[in-house]
């Protein structure tokens, strides 16, 4: 055996570190190609091999590689990696972490706390045995967990007699499934680890093979990049009051932040400017900070803030919500259901969330989907989650580091996700008041007088289901019998409205709830005038509704007219749903766009068992019993 | 951002992430260069002060000069000095190798002060680097009954969200400079003028590289005497950190038993 070694760059800790996990499948090689790497470059301490070849001996068996890092007596007695090791190797180009991850099925948790860490992977397969369950989930968690660049590596090619066709078979493969996750794979290197094959230098065993070496293979990955050019993200920490300064304590995640900047707190809203940067045994006073810094800042004003809330500038603010989609891995041993209640970490947040839906479920060895109830144990599986209050994040695919997610139940986290807001709106717009020189003005006619006259209070129905469930229909059956019995009545409809109040809105997820958060507030001012006033709209968002309930304040009726999808699909009064299923129509709701119904309706009625008149005389029934009349009235 | 800065801007999100949410906290305080470091960095991470107690375990078997700095910078820095006995050698476990069983009693006197003052989370200077079983922990490691490790079992931990609390009758260990290594640590030393226990610097051809009780803690040959000698020496180095330290040493798991029964 040669010896090779390497010098620190003179540049004293200026070397860069590249952090590089190793996945795949169990027994295709992992901790083996660590121990001979770390070897072939000269990384093993004095006496390690000689420790080893000891361990070995005892246990009358030939060298074993991944005695190097297979730390536990237990993995070194079962042959198996349990947790995921870090271990250093230098090179001539710089120093690297590797983290030989475990590639059984039940330390997927340890895969995943390695992976996450890592700037790049190497994900190996085992020429005889071929691309096996965990050479696609490993691959397919890699995607999820953010790691861009991999390194695919065939590994044990001496026990196929360093076969071409062999090779070029698993290449394809592998190169046709990671396609379909979103991982171009910068190199699929062909390497013997046991022997010592294409590791460092080309292989005289394979001359049909053009590539690098694996060694040549890491040296040209690069370290993931800082996040300074994205918008600012500074998630709250901590609030320290150890002196007279008021320091809010945090990390930069994303972009770069100055003194004298205006700061945009998210979901509080509140704003205010940056005094000074904090920092105790600095050189010279910071001025500005970036991506990756943790930091401590004073504002100009006290504000009143907590840890969860997100700091950005206010041109770039995040996404402000209480419901988005998420496609998430399950690691937990009870399966995450429908329904389920969980604790959600996100950036230094961390609050109760509610698993309102499971989309489906995606088997990683194929990447079907399918509809499912739960979601089993390393399964992975898009979900729309709920929270009560107002969260500040950002999707994944613009920014990584706000875009991502830890779920908690009974202390241990049981699921990581990545968050899309596609088919949800920014809440941000509903709950801005921009205009703060407000002052409200008391009326001179009381709620009292108003009723008296009326001989009713007012109050809102809010109507809410599937185009074509029949809300119009029943919406103006029941204005015109109510008006009849001496009620003062109006209908808001959902196509009236369209024409007028808000005409100038469009059927994007923001344009929808926009559209909703108007007729709330006009609703609520019908009833304020008391009016019993009925609206006629899909809003398929509860977050919307909870709005409109507020805007209402204690008149606000929910009233659910149900019907199947399929129901509504054949009635197709509008020929929507054709349109919507020719693809004529983006984000119709029940087609491409969901439906939410509602948790807790006051009323519902079910128009797919039932005819208009029975389904009017139940509305009926219900709004006179709540908004009882007095005929003396007037 | 450099190296280092990266590398201490993780240690002080660490930090300031244990004790934003655990109550009670002690830094473990063992006078050597790691936790020096460490201490260093909570300085850092609020503005001068360590707003928790700092723990010396105290075999009393230390070097004169760890003491004696113990003393000087104790009071220079303002720190809650907590110095925790541990029991006499006859009560330690007789079945562990001679010098594992001596350093088990630095286990047995830091879960006595653990018990007595009731900490929910211990900061421990260790480093990923330093040994194999270390190289496997987590930043923050929930440690049960009697301070356990189930390293068989341990909890995922990814994207800086860590396990911050764990059920009663448990604590948490925090490792806040797991990810760095031995020359990153003198590196920083260097850089930031932290003060150091004069045992590190060579002389007549000897020096400590990692300190410990006296018995069982050997120097090596070396004739590095000024920080950026021994920084010289290390990238040059093929001798493994802790060799110098008896109880790694003694069977193929002693320390795999000691740290799963709680040793740092």
């Amino acid at each position: 055996m040669h010896e090779r070694r390497h010098e620190g760059a003179s540049a004293g800790g200026l070397r860069e570190l590249l952090r590089l996990v190793i996945v795949g499948h169990v027994d295709h090689g992992k901790s083996t190609l660590v121990g001979r790497l770390l070897y072939e470059t000269g990384s093993l301490p004095d006496g390690k091999v000689e420790a080893v070849q000891e361990m070995c001996k005892r246990r009358g068996m030939p060298f074993e590689w991944a005695f190097v890092t297979d730390a536990f007596q237990a993995e070194r007695d079962q042959l198996v990696t349990i947790d995921v090791s870090h271990i250093r190797l230098k090179t001539e180009r710089r120093d690297y972490l590797l983290l030989d991850a475990p590639g059984h099925r039940e330390f997927l948790k340890n895969m995943v706390t390695g992976a996450a860490a890592s700037d790049a992977a190497l994900l190996l397969v085992d020429a005889g045995e071929g691309v096996r369950e965990q050479s696609r989930r490993h691959g397919f968690l890699l995607s999820l967990l953010g790691v861009k660049q991999v390194v695919v590596v065939v590994n044990k090619m001496d026990l196929v007699g360093y076969d071409s066709a062999r090779f070029a078979a698993l290449e394809a493969e592998m190169r046709a499934y990671l396609a379909s996750v979103g991982i171009t794979p910068l190199h699929v290197v062909p390497i013997s680890a046991r022997v010592g094959v294409n590791l460092t230098t080309p292989p005289q065993e394979m001359s049909w093979y053009r590539g690098p070496s694996l060694l040549a293979a890491l040296e040209a990955l690069e370290p993931a990049p800082r996040l300074g050019d994205l918008p600012l993200r500074l998630p709250v920490q901590d609030i320290y009051k150890f002196d007279e300064r008021r320091i809010i304590a945090g990390r930069v995640e994303s972009g770069r932040l100055s003194v004298g900047d205006t700061l945009l707190f998210s979901p509080s809203n509140k704003s205010a400017k940056v005094r000074s940067i904090e920092a105790w045994h600095a050189q010279a006073p910071v001025r500005e900070v970036q991506a990756g810094q943790s930091v401590g800042i004073t504002l100009e004003e006290p504000l009143f803030i907590e840890r969860g809330e997100m700091i950005s500038h206010a041109e770039k603010p995040p996404v402000e919500t209480n419901v988005f989609r998420a496609r998430l891995f399950w690691l937990g041993h009870i399966p995450l259901k429908e329904g389920g209640r969980y604790t959600l970490k996100l950036h230094t947040a961390a609050v109760p969330v509610e698993v309102q839906e499971i989309e489906r479920v995606i088997d990683p060895s194929d990447l079907s989907a399918a509809k499912a109830e739960e979601v089993e144990r390393h399964a992975v599986a898009e979900v729309v989650l709920r929270t009560r209050s107002l969260l500040a994040l950002d999707p994944f695919s613009e920014n990584p580091r706000t875009g991502r997610f830890v779920l908690i139940e009974d202390y241990l986290p049981v699921a990581g996700g990545i968050i899309s807001m596609e088919g949800y709106p920014d809440q941000r717009e509903q709950v801005t008041v921009r205009s703060t020189n407000v002052i409200v003005v008391p009326h001179r006619v009381s709620h009292a007088v108003r009723e008296t006259r009326a001989g009713h209070r007012g109050g809102v129905l809010w109507f809410t289901g599937l185009s074509g469930a029949g809300k119009s229909t029943l919406a103006m059956e029941v204005e015109q019998r109510l008006f009849a019995k001496g009620f003062n009545s109006y209908v808001l409809d959902g196509d009236n409205v369209r024409r007028g109040l808000n005409s100038n809105l469009g059927f994007s997820a923001d344009d929808r709830a926009e559209n909703i958060r108007r007729v709330g507030e006009v609703a609520a001012l019908f009833a304020d005038a008391g009016f019993i006033c009925i609206t006629a709209f899909i809003s398929p968002y509860q977050s919307d509704r909870e709005r409109a309930r507020r805007a209402a304040e204690g008149k606000f009726h929910e009233i659910y007219v149900c019907a199947s999808l399929a129901v509504c699909e054949r009635r197709d009064p509008k020929g929507l749903y054709r349109r919507a299923r020719a693809g004529e129509i983006k984000d119709f709701t029940g087609v491409s766009a969901p439906y939410e119904p509602p948790a807790e309706p006051e009323l519902t009625v079910d128009t797919s068992s039932r005819g208009v008149e029975e389904c009017v005389a139940e509305i009926m029934a219900y709004v006179e019993r709540v908004f009882p009349l007095d005929r003396r009235a007037k | 951002m450099t190296h280092l800065e990266v590398l201490e801007s993780q240690s002080i999100y660490i930090i300031r992430e244990a004790f934003s949410r655990i109550g009670r906290l002690a830094m473990l305080w063992s006078l050597g260069k790691d936790s020096n470091v460490m201490v260093w960095l909570a300085r850092k991470a609020f503005f001068g002060r360590v707003p928790f107690p700092v723990l010396h375990v105290d075999t009393g078997r230390k070097f004169p000069e760890m003491y004696a700095f113990r003393e000087r910078y104790a009071k220079e820095w303002g720190l809650d000095l907590v110095v925790a006995k541990c029991p006499p050698l006859e009560e330690i476990d007789p079945t562990l190798p001679p010098a594992a069983r001596a350093a088990a009693r630095k286990t047995a006197g830091l879960k006595a002060a653990i018990a007595a003052r009731g900490y929910q989370g211990i900061f421990a200077g260790i480093r990923r680097d330093e040994e194999a079983t270390r190289a496997k922990e987590r930043v923050f490691s929930p440690r049960g009954e009697g301070s356990r490790w189930d390293f068989r079992d341990q909890p995922p931990e990814f994207w800086d969200q860590f396990m911050t609390a764990v059920r009663p009758g448990m604590h948490l260990r925090i490792h806040p400079l797991l990810h760095w290594s031995e020359l990153d640590v003198w590196r920083y030393v260097k850089a930031q003028g932290i003060p150091v226990v004069d045992l590190y610097f060579a002389r007549d051809g000897t020096r400590y590289r990692s300190l410990g009780d006296q018995d069982i803690t050997h120097p090596i040959a070396s004739d590095a005497a000024t920080i950026d000698e021994i920084i010289a020496e290390l990238e040059h180095t093929r001798i493994a950190e802790r060799a110098g330290r008896a109880m790694d040493h003694e069977a193929e798991d002693a320390f795999e038993r000691l740290r799963a029964d709680g040793y740092m």
